[in-house]
Order: structure tokens, then sequence, then C-alpha cells
């Protein structure tokens, strides 16, 4: 029978959850690496055993580590990440250049193919790739070579490359996401990037057919259908059917369109999960009803779905990287959130079970589906 | 033998007790010491100095001998009782620090 594996980053540790294809008892190990920020965990498609994890902190920096046995043991590999030749400038929050200075590892993206390679997306904004299993990493300059790199800015959280899509039917595709500059898209293998950013409409810029500048917090594809994207941007819940050459606003009926996850059923490519969120200066739901909004039409008509989450005084917010599914029948979705909650629904979300309800701020939520 | 000792995480980190030991030949300086410690514990690259730019991060502090040798030159002679191994070197987290949550406002 087959098991899941939840792989989640919180603001002090990871914690590693199984259980079989039921879903509906857990065994939790952890914290591993207790105390320090794990801002994503993800294993490698083609060896399930290969995960990387991002491990910081505000004291000792930025370091990464690998295990090869599925999350029982892990060892530190290579943190150095140098930005390919002269760092140039990005736009500080004031207008003015500033620097490009590493911060961090947002986002780690194994290879499809090769489990020695993976991606790492870090703060501030850059795409770095290493090919022999986390020891050294290479920057892939293109993307901030594209030309708008110098008029990038941050958003609060900083100027990160959160989201690395890659595409199955064309090893050449990857898609990224950078906040607050917007959706790139390389099709020649990470040489050369191009903005993907038309037909986001964001507040306070004054262009709106600014090419960078959209706070874009998360993107997902479904394998089957590369070239359709579902995006949570700031405000407004978009989606794209020409491999983000265009995008169209399908927010709907949603009671807010504020959020930060966006993540696509395994089996169902018009089926997409978002976590409504009040606004950008009260991140939690709304009337302090946790929920989750399903579309089973890619958008436009959005279904509550509330059994087993919490009815009442639930101020938590639900982070960027912080929903997954698996790929049983039926699809399992999960979901993490700031009060430390992770909840896991075994039928695509009709109905919800917390697994964890009391591990540190919940930062990144990644499952396996495990033979 | 220059005696280090390092905080908890870096403890868990480089799988070591409270204290390590590090040989240094020639002058023994933060820079030297440090050089030494991260030879010897290379998973420690990184996180007392910053990999691009070797400064000491902004929350690792260095005392020694009860004085605070955090902005001293990382080339100045550490005092004597160091580089004797009278006292040790001592690598402390300071008490500030972590990092906010991925958030956009």
């Amino acid at each position: 029978m087959s098991r899941v594996r939840v792989l989640v980053g919180t603001r002090k540790g990871a914690f590693v959850m199984e259980s079989d294809g039921k879903r509906e008892k857990w065994e939790i190990t952890g914290p591993h690496f207790a105390g320090w920020e794990l801002y994503h965990i993800k294993g490698s498609p083609v060896d399930p055993n290969r995960l990387y994890a991002s491990q910081s902190s505000g004291w000792f920096g930025q370091l990464m580590q690998r295990s090869d046995d599925g999350g029982k043991t892990w060892q530190p590999v290579g943190n150095k990440f140098v930005y390919d030749g002269v760092p140039g400038t990005h736009q500080w929050y004031d207008g003015t250049p500033h620097p490009w200075e590493f911060k961090r590892v947002w986002h780690v993206e194994p290879s499809l193919t090769d489990p020695d390679t993976v991606y790492a997306g870090i703060e501030d904004a850059a795409i770095f790739r290493s090919t022999d299993a986390g020891q050294s990493w290479q920057e892939l300059p293109g993307l901030r070579g594209h030309g708008s790199g110098p008029k990038w800015q941050p958003g609060a959280g900083g100027m990160c490359l959160h989201t690395i899509i890659l595409d199955r039917s064309n090893p050449q595709r990857m898609y990224i996401a950078i906040s607050a500059a917007g959706a790139f898209r390389t099709d020649d293998g990470g040489a050369t990037w191009k903005p993907i950013n038309k037909g986001l409409h964001s507040q306070y810029i004054p262009d709106p057919n600014a090419e960078v500048g959209h706070c874009v917090h998360h993107v997902a594809m479904h394998p089957s259908r590369p070239g359709v994207l579902f995006m949570q941007k700031h405000w407004d819940v978009m989606r794209s059917d020409d491999a983000g050459d265009s995008w169209h606003e399908v927010s709907g009926n949603l009671p807010t369109d504020f959020g930060f996850v966006i993540d696509v059923h395994a089996h169902e490519p018009e089926t997409v999960y978002v976590v409504p969120i009040k606004s950008d200066s009260e991140h939690f739901p709304l009337d302090g009803k946790l929920r989750v909004y399903r579309s089973r039409t890619g958008g436009n008509d959005w279904q509550e779905l509330s059994k087993g989450l919490p009815e009442s005084d639930c101020y938590v917010n639900v982070l960027r990287d912080a929903m997954s599914v698996d790929s049983l029948d039926k699809c399992g979705v999960y979901f993490g959130t700031t009060g430390g909650q992770v909840f896991a629904s075994a039928d695509a979300g009709d109905n919800w079970t917390a697994i964890a309800r009391h591990l540190p701020a919940v930062l990144s939520v990644e499952v396996q589906t495990l033979p | 033998m220059i005696r280090v000792v390092l905080p908890a995480h870096l403890r868990n980190l480089s799988k070591t007790g409270g204290e390590v030991t590090v040989e240094v030949s020639g002058a023994v300086t933060q820079r030297s010491v440090l050089d030494a410690l991260e030879a010897q514990y290379p998973m420690l690259g990184g996180t007392l100095r910053d990999h691009a730019t070797q400064q000491r991060r902004p929350f690792v502090r260095f005392f020694a001998c009860g004085e605070d040798l955090s902005h001293e030159s990382p080339d100045a002679p550490l005092p004597p009782e160091v580089a004797s191994g009278k006292e040790p070197f001592l690598v402390i987290g300071a008490i500030a620090g972590g990092a906010g949550l991925q958030t956009c406002a």
C-alpha cells in the first residue's frame, strides 16, 4: 500500500510526518535542526529518499542539508551562494539602488530527472543550481541579467525568489516568481529569461502594463497541463493558458482574493485550491474562520471547504509554500499555518483533520507519495 | 593549541562537545583561529563569517578574557592567554537577531 510523507518546515525546526495510504494515523518525527528556521524541504521525484532542506538563522546564516534516507539522518552540504560576476544593484524600498546581497534560500526544487541536481531560489532574488547533490552552487545569471534587475524591489518579506516550477514535458522550460518583481520564464534551460506579467494589475503601480514590480505570492501548475498556470498574487487569483504570456483574473466569488498559497489537485488539472486571507494589513482569515476554497472549474467559481477547520477565533496565516497535495486516489491536500497547525484532507478537501496542532509557525509543507 | 567554545547551535551542527581545540601556525588572530576552525569543521563555513565578504555576522560576537573582541581587527593578535591555551576563545550568539516570517504586506 502506498505511503505518504509530509515534510514540514517551521520557524524552529523541521518535522517529518508519515502515514499509510489511509492517511488517518500519523507518525511525527522532529524537530530536526531544532531552533533553526526551515524555510523549505523537498524530496527528489526520482529518489524519494533524497531530500534537500534550507536551514537558516538570523545568527548563523544559511545552511543546506541533504538526507539520503527520507529524513532520518541529514548531512550539511554546500552553503556558498555567491552571485555570478559583479552583483550590481536592485531598487531599495526608498527607490535608491541597493547592492544585491545574499540572505537566505527560500525554496529548493529538485530536478525531475536527476537526484543530484537541485535548484535554489534565494533572497536577494536569484536562482542557483547544484549538479553535485548540493555540494556546490552556481547561479543561473541570465535571470538577474535580464535587464530589468535594477528595477526589482523587495516586498515586505524581502526580495525573495520563492517559486520554481519545472516542466516535465519540456526540460528547457522553467518558471520562477519573485516578490516583488513578478513571474519569469526560461525556454532555454535557464540561460535567458523573460518576464511574464502581462495582464497583472497591481494597485499603486503607476503603469498598468509594467513589465516588473508585481508582488506574486505563489504560482502552481499541473504536470499534465504545463501551459496552464495559476497564480495567487498579492491581491487577485490569476490564470494563464499560454505559459504566462498573458494572465486573466479568476478570483470570481472568493470572499477576499488576497492570500499566499495556491495549488492544483493531483488528478484534476482544473481543480484549484486557495486559502483566502483578509487583507494585506490583516494577515488572517476573514471573521476568524479558517477556510480553504476549491474551484473545480479552473477558477471563478469557488466553493468554501470548512469541515474540520476552525470555525471561530482563528487568526493564523498560511504562507506561500505551505500547501501541497499527494497523488493518491482520492487526492490528499495539506497545509500548515503560522499557528503551528498542519491540516490534512484525504478526500480532496471535503473533510479536514489536524495532524499536528502545536508546532512552531509553519513556513512550508511538501508531500511525497511513496510506493 | 587554541581552545574555542562554540554556541549550542554550532556545537550541534559540528557534532562537538562544549569546547574544541584547533592548531594555529603563526600569529594567533581572529582570522587565523576562524580559518583553522573552518578547516577542521567545514560545516561551520559561512556560519560565523559571511562567505562572500568574510565579515563577522552581525549577531555573532567574539569574547576572551572577559573582553568583547568583536570589533577588533580580524588580524589583531588575540590575548596571550588565548594563544597559550590558558583561556578559551568564546563564540557567542548575541541576544538579538531572528528573522521575519515570509510575508508581503
